[in-house]
């Protein structure tokens, strides 16, 4: 490890891609469980399919009417011309008509389903258990409810148009058939090799699309981390090794896309003269027949019409395999986290919390992320009303999982955790959220106005957010700000410091007006102004509330009424700061040292760590 | 990795440059950003005039094969009628009609696939060209130019608007020249054999041709709109999965489905507009076409019926007919392309076209790697010309091996300061040397070699630990690596992790805490050996104690360099040899830390509020602050 040694290459890359299968297979559970969502529009749906029917029917008697017509011309049936005219125009009128109601319905219907299965996706992520959450990584589960959903869109877009296509393939195979019997099998067998072609064909595009589709995503991932760090690569002097790596990546592309691009290519010719080989044989075929006398020239022209039709259906129908395949691998992971079982649910006669005494109570409660390395080993505490515990110990103690227990956030393995005197299993989950506020050791602000930060789900009215901004000693620098209250934040409140940041979710709590309040207290390097604010705005916060604080200042410690210091999982002592000083234990050692250096946690993004690091 | 960076905290109110979003397209920039496209495919004559080509030579087997057809008709027909001459000679003729069928088709999927392929690989050749050139503008345009715009708005611009610049070369230009080429050919076709018949067939392609061409434009519209209905809608649910414990604690639940009804009704609504204009437009076109077939088949059926025309003559009109339908569908493709390509371009050449306003003087030697002197001379600075001053009249000097503090209230101008040093902004009034050299006129790579400039907040890539220590030297050998973890008291965290220090971080791989995550950038910052070394409040997320470890470390290290020190935790910098106190850009004090406290001023009293706040002692470690970014 620590030997010289020369290095032959740089350690240097850029960008990293990775990318879901695209393609998947028809699974009928899946299949069964979209019509699931077609169930509530069914009306519409048959109604869009009737339309589709009879536009194919409209679209496949137009060339045999066309036929017709001239036949008539041919035999000088002037009167007969007329009739198949006007039925010429009937039959066009009636496929613009129907076409529009199929494709108008169908398209809403579509748009509509999609809707709702990304609302029922989102709903859902409202309900899954935190655990589920922590495990996720925000961007893959956007992923999910934009590029799955869109693939499924692309897929309900194009499913009623796919019967069309079949029913127009059908109805031309038997018109020719009908037409005259001989020509119609001869014609067809180019069917059957062009089905064979594109069978041969599909899985080498398929390979040839996904390969463009990953080089472009590794390209545009390059793009992106160079963007997203470009203060880094200039600082460093990192440019010019950066561009010759995008440059491979730009150019591997750029190959890769003209590969595709020949892939769709190759079948233009192969389409086209296969449908010149079904002309030729109506020419050669037809056209002696016609010399013969034992077939009308109207026929021999109705062939050469359909001929070319036939491969436009066909074509769209194996564009609609692929895109089916892919709806197919969508559905699957659409599906999977629809399916993630909601753990922490209400109960079914759970209970609303009204004028319970404020208490937090933990009897016995055992707790691990994972049940077999447990965090927190019999813990027993007693919050009293009104009362402001401290929680106090290293990394990894056990503090956040303490709080997030009492939010039911996760579900204990062992004990119980008591809130008002009830279990909170028992309790109902929108109960639970106005009893107990919460403020995060990192205060997430939502795209907004200050204003509609402050106030979020509450009816509060302007004056009761300035009243509660004032308390926490808000309002002078929101007052500074250029449009005071309405304000807009930016990126999660980007714009502001992050001690402001703080403040307003110190407001945020106040105006919801809990009678327990939660507190991580933050860390983060909050400049010597604005920490004044910060401890003034806490005792403002505390002020007749049943508080639990996971605190970091020792002056917040000192305030407290109880100092409850864990260690591994364990409470290690409590009780007032006084009375810890005398006895001499962890928290007189930490406090006299007045720091404390405890081992680095790695926080690993799938493990068990404290979860107030996830945002 | 999305992290946070600082965008020059108060370059926010600064931006008075106005980058345009895409929201509408802009008719009248239309051929001027256009032309610039077609002027990026002419770079490439060789292979544009060939698949021009076999476009050409595509259309014109195209239009043979209605003339077979009819011509095919005819014999058949015409040898019933004069029933008895030589059957063989009308067998042969029918075989040869075949045969030439066989060939057209096949010489027009040929020579379609050609001008499909070669079209498209100019257009992937423009696309390359204008990656690479956005890819190196970016590294170039200073950080005033990344603090103005969004990232987001950037990698958007690289990637979407991007394609659909390129796209019109092949989806509009190409498409535009082959409809072109069809339309005259058979027009004329038609229009030479019977003009009335080819006046009636051709009469649909104006309507349907306006109906279409409105149509892709008004897509492209409402398709923007869209667009920002969705956005709207992603950051509501992307907000809402971050947030998601805020969420929770506040039993949100309700609120959030609510406020994401809101964003999804409107997006759906606007998506059925979209269905609606379509359908309306197509359905134009298919009644239009149908309307001109049927008057052909009148016309020409009732001219067939009294002998005045062959029905081969009328075959080979319906021939032509259908051979003009598709092209003329893709009239609206080729609209909403060039729209696209209008907004998209427009985005683009934006940023392709500004000047970087930190570049090297013409000439400009490299700085010679001397003692590393580092002068402030009178230095003012704003971000924006004739903006609010953020700096001014700053003058200080720091030689090797000393050690200069800065402190100051947020705002008063302290990063800023830190980021004139390698000129990521220019300063707007005196000076800033290193050895006497004024630093404006050396080289910007040799500059920013020389000075290391360790950042607030840690900038971590999405690869492995190595990687990113080796960021600014990625040929250093492992020692020197494993050398700057040690002095930023990281090694031995990296040496317990499995993998050591090929240990992924980020997304896919360990989370490291924001200590961590500094003292990463420590030792990044350590391992090019720069002359001058400047952190700035690079130390604020780390503990008391390790930090004190790492500044004993670092001034080892670096015991030869001139270091500037910026903090708000006076404990970091309490022990430089001179420390300056800043308000609103101005020194406002200066003097060691003796000094400033028997002056009793502003250092003083930030000193006295530290120690009683006690904000310096905390009972734990390094807290992490950003998780996994």
């Amino acid at each position: 490890m620590t030997q010289a040694q020369k290095r032959k290459s740089p350690r240097a890359s850029l960008g990293s891609s990775e990318g879901d299968d695209i393609f998947g297979t028809f699974d009928v559970a899946i299949a069964r469980r979209f019509l699931g969502y077609l169930e509530p529009h069914r009306k519409t749906l048959l109604a869009a399919q009737a339309a589709v029917l009879i536009s194919a029917g409209c679209q496949v008697l137009i060339p045999k009417l066309t036929g017709d017509a001239v036949r008539h011309a041919v035999n000088h049936q002037i009167g007969a011309l007329d009739q198949t005219l006007m039925a010429f125009g009937l039959a066009a009128g009636a496929y613009a008509l129907f076409f529009f109601i199929g494709e108008f319905l169908s398209s809403r219907l579509a748009q509509q389903v999609i809707f709702d299965i990304r609302r029922a996706m989102f709903s859902h992520f409202q309900d899954v258990s935190l655990s589920f959450m922590d495990k996720t990584h925000v961007g893959r589960i956007m992923a999910r409810l934009q590029g799955d959903v869109n693939a499924l869109q692309e897929f309900l877009d194009t499913m009623n148009g796919a019967v069309g296509d079949a029913v127009t393939l059908i109805g031309i195979t038997v018109v020719l058939l009908s037409t005259d019997l001989k020509l119609g099998l001869l014609t067809l067998t180019v069917l059957p090799a062009l089905i064979a072609v594109r069978a041969v064909w599909l899985p080498y595009s398929k390979r040839s699309f996904r390969q463009a589709r990953d080089a472009s995503s590794s390209t545009n991932s390059a793009l992106a981390e160079n963007i997203n760090g470009i203060r880094t690569v200039q600082e460093t002097r990192r440019e010019a090794m950066n561009f010759d790596l995008y440059k491979v990546k730009a150019e591997e592309n750029f190959r890769a896309q003209n590969a595709a691009s020949w892939m769709t290519q190759i079948m233009v010719p192969t389409v086209d003269i296969l449908t010149g080989l079904a002309i030729a044989v109506v020419v050669v075929v037809g056209g002696q027949a016609v010399l013969g006398g034992t077939m009308d020239v109207g026929v021999m022209v109705t062939f050469i019409l359909y001929v070319q039709r036939f491969f436009e259906p066909v074509r769209l129908l194996s564009m609609q395999y692929t895109i089916m395949q892919r709806a197919m691998a969508a559905g699957h992971r659409i599906f999977e986290v629809i399916d993630v079982p909601v753990t922490i649910a209400d109960k079914p006669d759970a209970i609303v919390l009204k004028d319970a005494p404020a208490t937090v109570e933990f009897r016995n409660v055992t707790f691990g992320y994972d049940p077999a390395r447990p965090i927190l080993h019999d813990i027993n505490l007693i919050v009293r009303p009104k009362e402001v515990v401290a929680l106090v110990g290293p990394t990894g103690s056990g503090k956040t999982s303490i709080i997030a227990l009492t939010h039911r956030f996760y579900e204990v393995d062992k004990g119980q955790v008591l809130v008002g005197g009830h279990d909170v299993r028992d309790i109902s989950l929108d109960s639970l959220g106005k009893t107990i506020g919460m403020v995060l050791q990192e205060p997430f602000l939502f795209t907004g106005t200050i204003e509609q930060n402050i106030r979020y789900n509450t009816d509060a009215t302007r004056d009761r957010i300035i009243e509660a901004a004032k308390a926490v000693s808000a309002h002078d620098f929101i007052m500074r700000l250029p449009e005071g209250y309405d304000t807009p934040l930016g990126q999660r409140g980007r714009n502001i410091s992050m001690g402001q940041r703080q403040l307003i979710s110190f407001a945020r709590a106040l105006v919801a007006d809990p009678q327990i309040l939660i507190l991580d207290e933050a860390t983060a390097n909050i400049d010597s102004f604005t920490e004044m604010a910060i401890q003034k705005a806490l005792k403002v916060l505390f002020a007749g509330r049943t508080c639990m604080v996971i605190a970091h200042r020792l002056a917040t410690i000192r305030d407290a009424d109880r100092i409850v210091v864990l260690q591994q999982g364990r409470i290690l002592e409590q009780g007032s700061h006084d009375v810890l000083m005398q006895t001499g234990g962890l928290y007189s050692h930490l406090y006299t040292s007045a720091h404390a250096s405890f081992d680095d946690q790695v926080v690993a993004v799938t493990g068990d760590a404290e979860f107030a690091t996830r945002t | 990795m999305s992290n946070s960076h600082p965008t020059g905290r108060g370059a926010a109110s600064a931006g008075s440059m106005e980058f345009s979003t895409e929201s509408k397209v802009d008719a009248k920039a239309m051929p001027r950003v256009l032309q610039r496209i077609i002027g990026r495919a002419l770079r490439y004559p060789g292979l544009l005039a060939f698949a021009i080509l076999c476009t050409l030579g595509s259309s014109l087997a195209s239009l043979a094969l209605p003339r077979l057809f009819g011509r095919a008709v005819d014999q058949a027909h015409h040898l019933l009628m004069n029933a008895g001459t030589a059957p063989d000679a009308a067998r042969k003729a029918l075989w040869i009609s075949a045969g030439l069928i066989i060939a057209a088709t096949m010489l027009r999927g040929l020579l379609t696939m050609l001008s499909g392929y070669y079209g498209e690989f100019v257009s992937q050749k423009v696309g390359l060209d204008l990656r690479v050139e956005f890819f190196r503008q970016l590294q170039r345009l200073p950080f005033g130019f990344h603090d103005r715009i969004h990232s987001g708005d950037l990698i958007t611009r690289g990637m979407l608007d991007l394609e659909g610049a390129r796209m019109f070369v092949q989806g509009g230009m190409m498409m535009v020249l082959s409809l072109a080429l069809l339309l005259v050919f058979a027009g004329w076709q038609m229009l030479r054999t019977d003009m009335t018949m080819g006046l009636i067939g051709l009469a649909f392609v104006p309507v349907a041709a306006g109906a279409l061409g409105r149509m892709g434009f008004l897509l492209r519209v409402t398709w923007l709109k869209f667009q920002e209905l969705m956005a709207i809608l992603t950051l509501t649910m992307e907000e809402n999965l971050q947030g998601i414990r805020v969420v929770r604690a506040f039993a949100g639940k309700t609120f959030e489905l609510m406020k994401f009804d809101r964003a999804s009704i409107d997006a759906l609504l606007y998506s059925f507009n979209r269905i609606t204009l379509r359908l309306r437009a197509v359905a134009i076109m298919q009644v239009s076409f149908n309307a001109s077939m049927a008057g052909i088949i009148w016309y020409g059926g009732h001219k067939v019926a009294s002998g005045t025309m062959t029905v081969g003559t009328l075959t080979s009109y319906l021939g032509y007919m259908s051979l003009l339908q598709g092209p003329v569908r893709q009239i609206a493709m080729i609209f909403n392309s060039a729209a696209r390509a209008t907004s998209s371009g427009g985005r683009l050449f934006e940023i392709l076209d500004l000047v970087p306003e930190i570049t090297d003087r013409p000439g400009a030697p490299p700085l010679k790697p001397g003692v590393g002197v580092l002068a402030f001379e009178h230095v003012d600075f704003g971000y924006a010309p004739g903006g609010k001053t953020i700096l001014s009249d700053i003058s200080f000097e720091v030689r090797p091996g000393r050690t200069l503090g800065i402190v100051g209230p947020p705002g008063s101008g302290k990063s800023t300061l830190a980021n004139l040093i390698p000129r990521f902004y220019d300063v707007t009034g005196g000076k800033i040397t290193i050895d006497g050299v004024n630093i404006r006129h050396v080289t910007l790579a040799s500059l920013r070699e020389f000075v290391g400039l360790v950042q607030q907040e840690a900038f971590l890539f999405d690869s492995s630990i190595g990687h990113n220590i080796a960021y600014a030297d990625p040929w250093a050998e492992e020692d020197r690596i494993v050398e700057a973890a040690r002095v930023a008291h990281i090694h031995d965290h990296v040496a317990g992790l499995p993998e050591t220090y090929e240990t992924r971080i980020g997304e896919r791989g360990v989370a490291l805490s924001g200590g961590q995550r500094q003292r990463m950038s420590i030792a990044r910052g350590v391992v090019p050996g720069p002359g001058i070394m400047v952190f700035d409040d690079s130390t604020a997320a780390i503990d008391a104690v390790t930090e004190r470890r790492v500044r004993d470390a670092l001034s080892r290290a670096t015991a030869t360099k001139a270091t500037l020190i910026i903090a708000h935790r006076l404990s970091s910098l309490m022990h430089a040899d001179e420390i300056i106190v800043l308000d609103e850009g101005r020194i406002v004090e200066r003097g060691d830390h003796a000094s400033l406290l028997a002056k009793g001023g502003v250092y003083a009293d930030l000193y006295e509020l530290q120690s009683r706040s006690d904000t310096t002692a905390t009972l734990d470690d390094d807290a992490p602050t950003e998780g996994p970014a």
